[in-house]
């Protein structure tokens, strides 16, 4: 069953963002969204998401988005927005909790099932040990985590995170992206916005690079990230090697320097 | 396990406690601080009904009202903090109670309340949602603090330059000292009829903001993410400014202005309930129930014939300083 995107158009203040662009993905998946800034990524999870208005066909588990209620995408999806911040210095184990909303009977306190979720997100993203803490008092990093543990919270089939190691530094980066392959190894999808390439390439399975709000190339990290699109979509030379966890893909230069400068 | 619901229970059940007790020295205590019971017992060997009456005409409303008025500033309050997530929002200082002011005194001054009382609520009512609609146009959706009070400073200009001409262009001034003296904020001398006049209002009002706890929750992550969490943001804010609008807007219309409650209480409250915007509600308006009661206490003990300090006169003598002192703390914080 899986995500099935189909002829997607978003227009957003009289500018075409996303033109028609389809895209499709498994379960068990961890689909790496690439392409260059303004290229439509954030727009595409923002649609998915069910946050602004667009055209066409989304359906997740054979099932339109637009037939579902509020509730039910709710628990189907969980969004995780770039730079998550919480408004309140609500305890961690609290502020996790708040992924099991759509779960909640109206009036009813979390049922040990909902306590139970909190507890393998806490488990998961390991954030455990800042039990008890105020999520303010963490440093980036940490909260990072506790803010990706409420998203994980929601257990909903479909996890859309945007750009969720950017500002962290290369330990961190690498800890959120094991808790999102984990995620995905319990039969869920996850897509993710990402602009680091060595990250993308090593822990997804699938990446898909947008440019101009169109599908440019779709497969496997090694199908997508040739020396061609590089130069073609994000205009760069890179040198990339290794296999497997030490994939990396390095730009060293702009592909355009020679007109540009 | 789950320690801070059963401290949450604690809080609401010390307060609850603290409400009953207030309430009832509200009613036994008299002006200058004399019991009722050593007053009473003389009224009562001349004339039993009359006893009574005082009781039930003069004692139980400013009680009554006392409790009311307090259970909505310190509700609305909490509701609007966690609305606009920011500490600094309050109905007063954000125009809601001065748009309150104004609608009032536009059908007191008109004289359609000397024919149908009810209309003084509802004039309150508009003037509060007119204000929290304005402040809304003006601030936008995601209002930065000083974006926010600066809207609030406007609209609350605006609506006092407003009821400054009502005043001015009183033909009468007996009228206009009346019109002043009640917008300084006071419970005393009201009516049973004033307290059924506003109950509903507040009562509907209350459940709007009540409804709203679990979406004020899921706001303490932004907008985007309450909204894919289930919430839709358009029907909250719907809910939660027509709550405050309404019991706000009816507070204001009996008892007049008393400013910087919806400021000071939430933010006592805050730490014992985790800074859970939701679990924030009840204990704010209990909290603010007992602080009305207890500063209409304060302001009827001075034993004095002359004017008694008026109560929205006290709690802006103490929240002002509050509120500049959570200013420079919230700048401390962001700096």
């Amino acid at each position: 069953m899986g995500l099935q995107v189909e002829n997607l158009s978003v227009t957003l203040g009289g500018k075409p963002i996303l033109r028609k662009l389809a895209l499709a993905a498994g379960e068990a998946r961890f689909v790496g969204l690439v392409g260059p800034n303004g290229a439509g990524k954030t727009t595409l999870m923002r649609a998915i998401a069910g946050l602004i208005p667009f055209e066409g066909q989304v359906r997740l588990g054979g099932q339109a988005l637009d037939a579902m209620a509020s509730r039910q995408r709710a628990r189907a999806i969980a969004y995780l927005a770039q730079g998550a911040e919480s408004h309140w210095p609500l305890e961690t184990r609290r502020l996790v909790a708040l992924g099991r909303l759509p779960h909640l009977e109206p009036f009813r306190r979390p049922s040990r099932a909902d306590e139970d979720a909190i507890s393998r997100a806490m488990v998961l993203a390991d954030i455990e040990i800042f039990s008890g803490r105020d999520v303010q008092s963490l440093s980036g990093g940490e909260r990072a985590r506790v803010l990706l543990a409420r998203a994980l919270a929601v257990e909903a089939g479909l996890l859309l995170v945007d750009e969720p190691v950017a500002a962290l530094d290369p330990y961190h980066q690498i800890r959120i992206m094991e808790v999102l392959r984990a995620y995905a190894d319990q039969g869920r999808i996850v897509i993710a916005v990402m602009h680091d390439l060595s990250l993308a390439s090593r822990f997804c399975d699938q990446l898909v690079l947008l440019d101009e709000g169109r599908v440019m190339a779709t497969g496997t990290p090694d199908e997508v990230l040739t020396p061609d699109n590089l130069k073609s979509v994000y205009r760069i030379r890179a040198i990339s090697g290794g296999t497997g966890d030490e994939r990396f893909v390095l730009p060293v230069a702009r592909a355009d320097n020679a007109r540009n400068d | 396990m789950n320690l801070p619901l059963t401290r949450g229970m604690i809080v609401n059940l010390l307060l609850t406690g603290a409400v009953a007790m207030l309430f009832l020295a509200s009613v036994y205590i008299g002006r200058g601080g004399v019991l009722l019971t050593s007053n009473f017992s003389e009224i009562g060997k001349i004339d039993p009904d009359l006893a009574a009456l005082v009781l039930r005409e003069v004692r139980l409303p400013r009680a009554l009202l006392g409790l009311l008025v307090g259970a909505t500033l310190g509700l609305s309050g909490a509701c609007l903090q966690g609305l606009l997530r920011n500490p600094l929002a309050e109905p007063g200082i954000i125009g809601a109670s001065s748009g309150a002011a104004l609608g009032a005194v536009i059908v007191f001054y008109s004289g359609m309340s000397a024919s149908i009382a009810f209309l003084l609520p509802i004039g309150g009512i508009v003037g509060a949602l007119v204000a929290l609609g304005a402040l809304y146009a003006l601030a936008g959706r995601n209002p930065s603090i000083v974006t926010l009070i600066l809207a609030g400073v406007a609209i609350s200009a605006f609506a006092g330059a407003l009821t400054s001409l009502a005043l001015n262009l009183s033909p009468s001034p007996y009228a206009a000292l009346e019109i002043v003296f009640w917008m300084l904020g006071s419970l005393s001398d009201r009516s049973m009829d004033q307290v059924w006049f506003v109950l509903p209002f507040m009562a509907l009002g209350w459940l709007l903001m009540a409804s709203t706890a679990r979406a004020l929750d899921a706001l303490s992550l932004g907008e985007e993410t309450a909204a894919t969490l289930g919430f839709d943001g358009a029907s909250l804010k719907l809910r939660a400014i027509t709550g405050i609008g309404l019991s706000v807007g009816a507070a204001v219309s009996v008892t007049g202005v008393i400013g910087f409650v919806g400021l000071v209480v939430p933010h006592l409250m805050r730490p014992f309930v985790g800074h859970e915007p939701g679990r924030l509600l009840l204990p704010s308006a209990l909290a603010g129930a007992a602080l009305v009661l207890a500063a209409d206490l304060i302001v009827r003990l001075p034993a004095t014939n002359g004017p008694e300090p008026k109560l929205g006169v006290i709690t802006s003598l103490i929240g002002a300083p509050f509120f500049l002192w959570l200013i420079l703390r919230t700048r401390r914080e962001s700096m």
